[in-house]
C-alpha cells in the first residue's frame, strides 16, 4: 500500500516545498501534535535525562539530529526499499546516525557524553523515530521530510526542555547551572530525583490538555 | 528510476531484491560510520586525555601537577611522554613541592551491562586508596550509576590496601560489603539496589590491586622526583 501511495510524490525536492502548505508540516510537530506532550512518545529519555535543563537541551538536540538525518536518507531511499525489509533498513539507517552523535558528542565534551551516559545509544529506540520513519518519511518527499523532522525535533527538544527547566529550578535552584534562587529556597530534592519526572510530566500534560480543551469548546 | 518502476510493480518483490536493498544500505551506513570515526578520532583522544588529566587531580587530592610513568618490560617504570594508548601507564602526582603524593591507576572491568573504566589514586607511603574515580561506565542511569555518587565515593578517601610483611602480596583484598556491614579498613561499602555495580567496582579494585600495588611499592623510588636533575 505504501509503495503505491509514493507515486505521488514524484515532484523535485523543491517543487514540493514551494507546493504545500509547509509551514504546517513544520509547525505540527511543534505544537499541535508535540511527541511527548500530544503523542506521549519517547517517554522513557523524557523522564530519564530531564534532570537538568542542560542534559535535556543535549538529548533533545541529539535526538533531532537524529531525527531529521533518518528521514532525509528515508525519505530519499523511500522507493529503493522493499516493503518487507522495511523496519530493518529504518532501524540500521537510524543506529548508524546514532553512533555519529556518540562520536560527534564525544568530540564536543567527555562531560556532556558521561552525563548523557546509556541514553544516547537509547535513542535508536526512541519511538518518536521509527514512527516518523514509517509514518512520515516512507511516504513524502524529501522536502517535507526534513520539515516534519524539525518540527518533531524542535518539539522533542521544548518539550524536553520544559520538563528539564522545570525540574532544575525547583531541584537545584538554579537553571542551565546557573544559581539564582533566593538562599532560603529550600531545595525539592524529589524533582531531580526520578520521581520528579513523573510529577513534572503530568503536571505539564494537565496544563497542556487543559489549555486544549478550553480552546476547542471555544 | 528503474528501480523504483520495478519494485512497484513486483509489490510481492523477490530475495534478491531485498538482499541488494539490505546490502547496499548496509555499505552507505558503514561508510558514515567510518567516516566519522576518522574525523573526530584525534579530537576525541585529545578530551579523553584532558579528562584523564582531571581525574588525576581528582584521584590524588592536594597535587599540582602529574607525569606519566610507563611500565617497562623488566617491571620497572620510566617516565614517558608517549600518547600510545598500548603502552601500559600510571600517573604520579607531586604537590608544589614536589613532594610525590600518590600514584593514579587505571583499572577496568566488567560492570553491569559495559565495561566499566575506573581511576584510582594509590598512596604507597601511607598504602592506602586514597580517590576513585569512574573514567567510563554505561550502567544504568539512576541505579548502577550511584557509584559516582559521593556517598560511594566516601569509601575511597582511605581504604586500606596494605601490602604483606614482604611487600609482594595485597595483605587483605578489596571486597565489596552489603550497605552498612563494612567492619575493615579494606571493604567497600556497597550500594542496595546497584548491587552488581558496586560489586563490579570491588572486582576490579582487587584485582588491579593485586597486579599493581606491589610493582608500585617496589619501584616507588622511581617516582620520585630528583631535585638534582633541575
Amino acid at each position: 500500500m505504501s509503495l503505491i501511495s509514493h507515486k505521488k510524490s514524484e515532484k523535485g525536492f523543491f517543487n514540493s516545498i514551494a507546493d504545500h502548505p509547509s509551514t504546517d508540516e513544520f509547525i505540527k510537530g511543534v505544537w499541535r501534535e508535540n511527541p511527548v506532550f500530544v503523542q506521549v512518545l519517547g517517554m522513557c529519555p523524557s523522564l530519564a535525562v530531564s534532570n537538568s535543563a542542560i542534559n535535556a537541551l543535549a538529548m533533545g538536540l541529539a535526538t533531532a539530529f537524529v531525527l531529521l538525518m533518518s528521514n532525509i536518507l528515508i525519505s530519499l531511499l523511500r522507493d529503493f526499499i522493499p516493503k518487507q525489509v522495511r523496519i530493518a533498513s529504518y532501524i540500521l539507517i537510524i543506529a548508524t546516525f546514532v553512533t555519529l552523535t556518540d562520536y560527534t558528542i564525544q568530540a564536543i565534551s567527555i562531560d556532556l557524553h558521561k552525563s548523557l551516559g546509556a541514553f544516547i545509544a537509547l535513542i535508536v529506540v526512541n519511538c518518536i523515530i521509527l514512527s516518523r520513519a514509517e509514518a512520515f518519511a516512507s511516504k513524502n518527499s524529501v522536502g517535507k521530510s526534513i520539515l516534519d523532522a524539525l518540527g518533531m525535533g524542535l518539539g522533542f527538544t521544548f518539550a524536553l526542555l520544559c520538563i528539564g527547566g522545570l525540574r532544575e529550578v525547583l531541584g537545584s535552584g538554579s537553571f542551565f547551572g546557573y544559581e539564582f534562587m533566593p538562599y532560603f529556597f529550600e531545595k525539592w530534592v524529589i524533582m531531580v530525583l526520578p520521581a520528579g519526572g513523573f510529577f513534572t510530566l503530568a503536571f505539564l500534560l494537565l496544563i497542556f490538555n487543559s489549555y486544549k480543551m478550553k480552546n476547542s469548546k471555544a | 528510476m528503474s528501480v523504483q518502476t520495478q519494485i512497484g510493480n513486483n509489490i510481492q518483490g523477490n530475495d534478491k531484491k531485498i538482499v541488494i536493498a539490505m546490502a547496499s544500505i548496509g555499505l552507505i551506513c558503514a561508510f558514515l560510520i567510518v567516516l566519522t570515526y576518522q574525523g573526530t578520532f584525534s579530537t576525541i583522544e585529545k578530551n579523553k586525555a584532558e579528562a584523564l588529566e582531571k581525574a588525576i587531580f581528582k584521584v590524588i587530592p592536594g597535587i599540582s601537577k602529574t607525569k606519566a610513568y610507563q611500565f617497562n618490560q623488566d617491571q620497572t617504570f620510566s617516565a614517558t611522554n608517549s600518547n600510545d594508548a598500548k603502552i601500559q601507564k600510571v600517573y604520579a602526582g607531586y604537590d608544589s613541592t614536589d613532594q610525590l603524593k600518590g600514584i593514579a591507576i587505571q583499572a577496568n572491568g566488567k560492570g553491569y551491562g559495559e565495561v566499566l573504566n575506573v581511576l584510582y589514586g594509590y598512596d604507597p607511603d601511607n598504602q592506602k586508596i586514597i580517590g576513585f574515580f569512574v573514567l567510563e561506565s554505561k550502567e544504568t542511569p539512576g541505579i548502577g550509576d550511584n557509584i559516582e555518587k559521593e556517598s560511594f565515593m566516601a569509601n575511597f578517601n582511605a581504604l586500606d590496601a596494605a601490602l604483606n610483611d614482604d611487600f609482594t602480596k595485597i595483605k587483605n583484598e578489596i571486597t565489596t560489603v552489603k550497605q552498612g556491614k563494612k567492619t575493615n579498613d579494606w571493604q567497600i561499602d556497597g550500594i542496595t539496589g546497584a548491587t552488581i555495580t558496586s560489586r563490579a567496582v570491588g572486582n576490579i579494585l582487587s584485582a588491579s590491586t593485586k597486579l599493581w600495588v606491589p610493582l608500585v611499592y617496589k619501584n616507588k623510588k622511581s617516582f620520585l622526583i630528583n631535585d638534582n636533575s633541575k
